[in-house]
């Protein structure tokens, strides 16, 4: 079925990680939120190596979007342990989350300050992450001023301001239309290899997960499992249209669907 | 169409995906900006916000100046528009109408202030402590509702014809509105946005004054412009009631003298000039502000009189 570049590849993957320095690593992590009911996490495990970029992909209540939250330490799990080795990760949501009585480099340099960059630096370092996603003079407009698709990309410049070498995204996508999520694609792809940057995407569509990821991981929802990985062996750019793309993708939907159907009565 | 992964790096010259991605991106933001409505023109503005309630006051008098010429009551109870001008012209000239003023423009704006401080320290107590607004959150809201002339045997009971009966009056009148005010712009909040200060790195302190209080901004400055409204008209009710030489000739107090001298066109004078100072400082303090702080997020303002 799948394409002769594509080979799901777990335990060899595992193997060749478990010694190298990671951007995050996350051990046996278990959520629970209410006692009687199924943990929202079970006994995660993930490595995620510098400059990787890694899908999440899941239905609906699989925990893809707690797992982000705790790896952003924005909660306490149950137990397990999660070991982030490149200082505080930037985090995005599905929504842009500007904050609005602010400009779009205001924003921006909000982050700055928190990281402690100076005044003086402040206003040019802003212009230059809003270069990056390309929005290079349009610092001054304020966020009902600009499309879901450009609020989208002044949160990316934002996050980029955190200076992290880890981006955890949480379906920042979802809300957008197909043609401006094309191009925001292309954008992060071209981030991720210039900057370097780690990245962990929460996905529910798995054509989207395929064209972006070097390793997709599908989890289980009730428990929340990781319970199949693949490899995605195609070089970018990669179009979301191509047949490599699409192979990998018709894969990995029909393990989509049977582990949806497993929750059937 | 479909192109195999190696044409798009071989050939780029025929691939769909060539061409300039940020022409691209560049091209997709002018499509999709949101272009403001424009403007509209002086004309439009005169003929759809200022001439509809002109032609209704001109209505009004008309309406005033016939009842005055058919005799509708006697001309002590209903005197004509033109008296009553003449009356206000009075008050100017001999300066009772500026020491009334500037009399009861001071105490509303000293209570107002007083109102502003115990309103948001109340209200800042309130949002911290779960307890406390389950406990007092009943009344506050029901204040909101008791006419707080209804205080003011009580205030006088307690503070006698003095300036404290009068401003006690003003402070339960005002506080509740700023506090309710200050709740809601905390609640409207949305939590997203102190998630973006956390993974900022931002402290407590610092989601306070980045995130948290600008965000309520827009609640509490509802708040405190219902709670001028509120303020002014518990001012007229107090100096209404509690009329004594030591206390000076305020609007209320000045409208009270004109029911003792049965002069209707001083009261009537004396109505129409609180319902101008009332309003003219809504329009030209809290108006502008809100007006600003709503339009830089994007919002528009809401039509509430």
């Amino acid at each position: 079925m799948a394409a002769p570049t594509l080979e799901p590849a777990q335990a060899q993957q595992a193997a060749a990680r478990a010694a190298s320095t990671c951007s995050v690593q996350v051990r046996q992590l278990v959520q629970v939120f209410e006692h009687d009911r199924p943990p929202v996490l079970d006994r995660i495990d993930l490595d995620v190596a510098p400059g990787e970029f890694v899908c999440l992909l899941g239905a609906s209540g699989c925990g893809k979007s707690t797992l982000l939250s705790l790896i952003a330490g924005l909660g306490t799990p149950t137990s397990g342990s999660i070991e982030v080795t490149v200082g505080r990760p930037a985090l995005m949501f599905q929504e842009a989350a500007l904050l609005p009585w602010l400009t779009a480099a205001g924003n921006v340099e909000l982050a700055l300050k928190a990281r402690g960059v100076g005044r003086g630096e402040r206003a040019a370092d802003a212009e230059r992450l809003l270069t990056l996603v390309n929005l290079s003079g349009q610092g001054r407009k304020r966020v009902h001023e600009l499309s879901g698709g450009m609020r989208q990309r002044v949160a990316l410049a934002r996050a980029l301001a955190q200076d992290s070498r880890l981006l955890l995204m949480d379906e920042p996508f979802a809300a957008l239309d197909a043609i401006t999520r094309d191009a925001l694609h292309e954008e992060l792809v071209r981030l991720w290899s210039e900057q370097q940057l780690s990245i962990v995407f929460v996905t529910h569509n798995v054509r989207e997960a395929v064209r972006l990821g070097q390793r997709v991981l599908l989890m289980s929802s009730r428990p929340g499992r990781i319970v199949r990985e693949w490899q995605v062996g195609l070089s970018q750019p990669r179009v979301i249209e191509s047949p490599g793309v699409s192979a990998l993708a018709t894969e990995i939907t029909h393990h989509l669907r049977a582990e949806i159907c497993r929750h059937a009565r | 169409m479909h192109v195999d992964n190696d044409s798009l790096v071989t050939s780029p010259s025929t691939s769909p995906v060539t061409e300039d991605p940020w022409a691209f991106e560049a091209g997709l933001d002018a499509l999709e900006t949101p272009t403001p409505p424009p403007r509209p023109g002086p004309a439009k503005v005169f003929l759809r916000s200022v001439l509809p309630p002109a032609v209704a006051v001109a209505a009004f008098i008309a309406l005033w100046q016939l009842a005055y010429s058919v005799g509708l009551r006697p001309s002590y109870a209903l005197p004509s528009p033109l008296d009553v001008l003449h009356t206000f012209g009075q008050t100017v000239r001999d300066g009772r109408a500026w020491e009334a003023i500037s009399i009861s423009v001071s105490r509303g704006a000293l209570g107002f202030a007083a109102s502003v401080v115990v309103g948001t320290v109340l209200g800042l107590a309130m949002w911290r402590s779960r307890w406390l607004r389950a406990a007092l959150g009943p009344f506050v809201s029901g204040l909101q509702s008791l006419p707080s002339v209804a205080w003011v045997p009580a205030a006088i009971i307690w503070f006698g014809l003095s300036d404290a009966a009068i401003y006690a009056v003003v402070l339960l009148g005002a506080v509740p509105s700023i506090a309710n005010g200050l709740l809601a712009g905390f609640d409207q909040v949305p939590p997203l946005l102190d998630k973006v200060g956390r993974v900022l790195g931002l402290g407590t302190l610092g989601r306070v004054w980045h995130v948290l209080l600008p965000a309520a901004l827009p609640g509490y400055l509802a708040g405190l412009k219902q709670g001028w409204a509120f303020s002014w008209r518990s001012l007229m009710a107090a100096e209404l009631i509690t009329y004594s030489p030591a206390l000076g000739i305020g609007l209320g107090q000045q409208l009270n003298i004109g029911r003792e001298l049965n002069a209707m066109d001083l009261v009537i004078a004396s109505i129409a000039l609180i319902l101008v100072v009332g309003v003219a400082i809504e329009l030209l303090v809290f108006a502008p502000v809100e007006r600003r702080v709503l339009r830089e997020r994007g919002l528009t303002v809401a039509h509430t009189r």
